[in-house]
């Protein structure tokens, strides 16, 4: 545990904190090092940690897929080429099934967000003390471990999401065909475009939103817990820790496939014309 | 837990990811596992194909073997039917040869008899000309009585 035995609020402070780099208003670009600190930067700061695993993470499934992918042979596959094709069936399947227009880029763009986003929620699975206290020991004060924990991550993800709704409905439906859309949808009469206007933006905003939101929000609950969880006595720990565990093989891997597949079936939409 | 700069950073970094997985990862995977399939589904074709191949083989081979089996019985029974027939033939040789060598034999016998049949009668007429000679006495001019004595022998 961090500190001379933190009181339970401190500790609990303490595990939900990233690691800050940012302008602060009085030691301009710096570490921030304390939530205060953090706090007082505002919107220019960068949460090392998130930014780091989430990264690390990604090289980890690019290098991965790219592996298999090279040594990919017609003949019997390996281990490693098995399960990756297994992934790679699996999300090809779920797009097609979920996507019906013809874009080569909606597949790939699956595959890494199931992919990345469950690498990143597995970090989870790691205890809660082991990670940060390593790197405490180096010298590093905080130390928040799995990137879908930090709305900033999954938040992003979503707005890069959103960006390509935005994107190939422009493209798709043109300029006007989008307007019309979003002023003449549900309700088909021109007294009525102010309400199906905000109506439909409302609609449209809510989609990233809820995308970045339902996967911080359970990965966020389940992080609480594990750190609830770790201020037990350690001899009782196992009876609530490994249960909630196996639990959360599931959730992590719900939480990807749902990011992915609503990603995808908002794409969809955002080809089709109504 | 602020909004901050990371989440710009975040979307720049699923942005990339997204790219190269279109890019090196995807293609890659993608090629691999159509060609299996193609791969497969040729291998199907083929042994389907094979054990087709194998069915008509297996008729023709058995009528192969029937063709020759029927041969087989055509030539056993001409050869049969030969066989009769050499031994038909040789047993008519045989016939007629031994009907000659009884005939030429029948031939030969009634020659001999007939010489010594011719020799008996000579000796029968001496035989007589001496008897006669004995009973009379006299001595019977042979000269004299050749042409009596020659009947006498030609009618025994």
């Amino acid at each position: 545990m961090a500190g001379n035995n933190p009181s339970p609020t401190e500790y609990i402070q303490h595990h939900l904190q990233n690691l800050t780099f940012g302008y602060h208003p009085e030691n301009g670009w710096s570490m921030a090092h304390s939530a205060a600190e953090a706090q007082e930067m505002g919107f220019w700061a960068l949460h090392l940690d998130t930014m780091g695993w989430s990264i690390a993470m990604g090289v980890l499934f690019i290098w991965l897929f790219r592996k298999a992918g090279k040594v990919a042979t017609t003949g019997v596959p390996g281990t490693l080429q098995n399960i990756v094709e297994m992934v790679f069936e699996f999300v090809e399947n779920t797009v097609h099934g979920a996507f019906h227009g013809r874009n080569p880029v909606i597949a790939p763009l699956a595959l890494t967000l199931f992919v990345w986003i469950f690498l990143m929620n597995l970090l989870k699975l790691i205890p809660v003390d082991y990670v940060p206290e390593i790197f405490l020991r180096l010298g590093v004060d905080y130390m928040k471990m799995v990137p879908t924990t930090d709305p900033n991550a999954t938040l992003g993800m979503a707005l890069g999401v959103f960006l390509l709704i935005i994107y190939y409905s422009l493209k798709v439906k043109g300029v006007g065909g989008f307007a019309k859309e979003l002023s003449l949808t549900p309700f088909n009469h021109w007294a009525l475009v102010p309400f199906n206007l905000l109506l439909e933006v409302i609609g449209l905003l809510v989609k990233p939103l809820g995308l970045g939101l339902r996967l911080f929000g359970n990965m966020f609950a389940g992080e609480v817990i594990f750190i609830l969880i770790a201020l037990l006595p350690f001899w009782v720990m196992w009876t609530l820790n490994v249960p909630w565990a196996i639990f959360h093989i599931l959730v992590i891997s719900l939480q990807a496939f749902i990011f992915t597949v609503l990603s995808v079936v908002y794409l969809s939409q955002a080809h089709e014309h109504h | 837990m602020n909004i901050n700069m990371t989440l710009i950073g975040q979307t720049i970094a699923f942005a990339i990811f997204v790219w190269f997985c279109i890019k090196f990862v995807w293609p890659p995977i993608s090629n691999a596992l159509h060609e299996r399939q193609r791969k497969i589904a040729d291998g199907l074709d083929a042994a389907s194909r094979a054990s087709r191949d194998l069915e008509l083989a297996q008729e023709k081979a058995d009528a192969t073997l029937r063709e020759s089996k029927e041969q087989a019985s055509q030539i056993l029974e001409q050869a049969n039917k030969r066989s009769s027939q050499m031994i038909e033939e040789a047993r008519e040789q045989a016939r007629a040869e031994g009907e000659r060598i009884v005939a030429s034999a029948r031939a030969e016998i009634d020659q001999e008899v007939q010489r010594a049949k011719d020799e008996l009668r000579a000796q029968v007429s001496h035989l007589a000309v001496s008897g006669a000679e004995r009973v009379l006495e006299a001595s019977v001019d042979e000269k004299a009585h050749r042409k009596l004595l020659d009947k006498l022998a030609a009618e025994l």
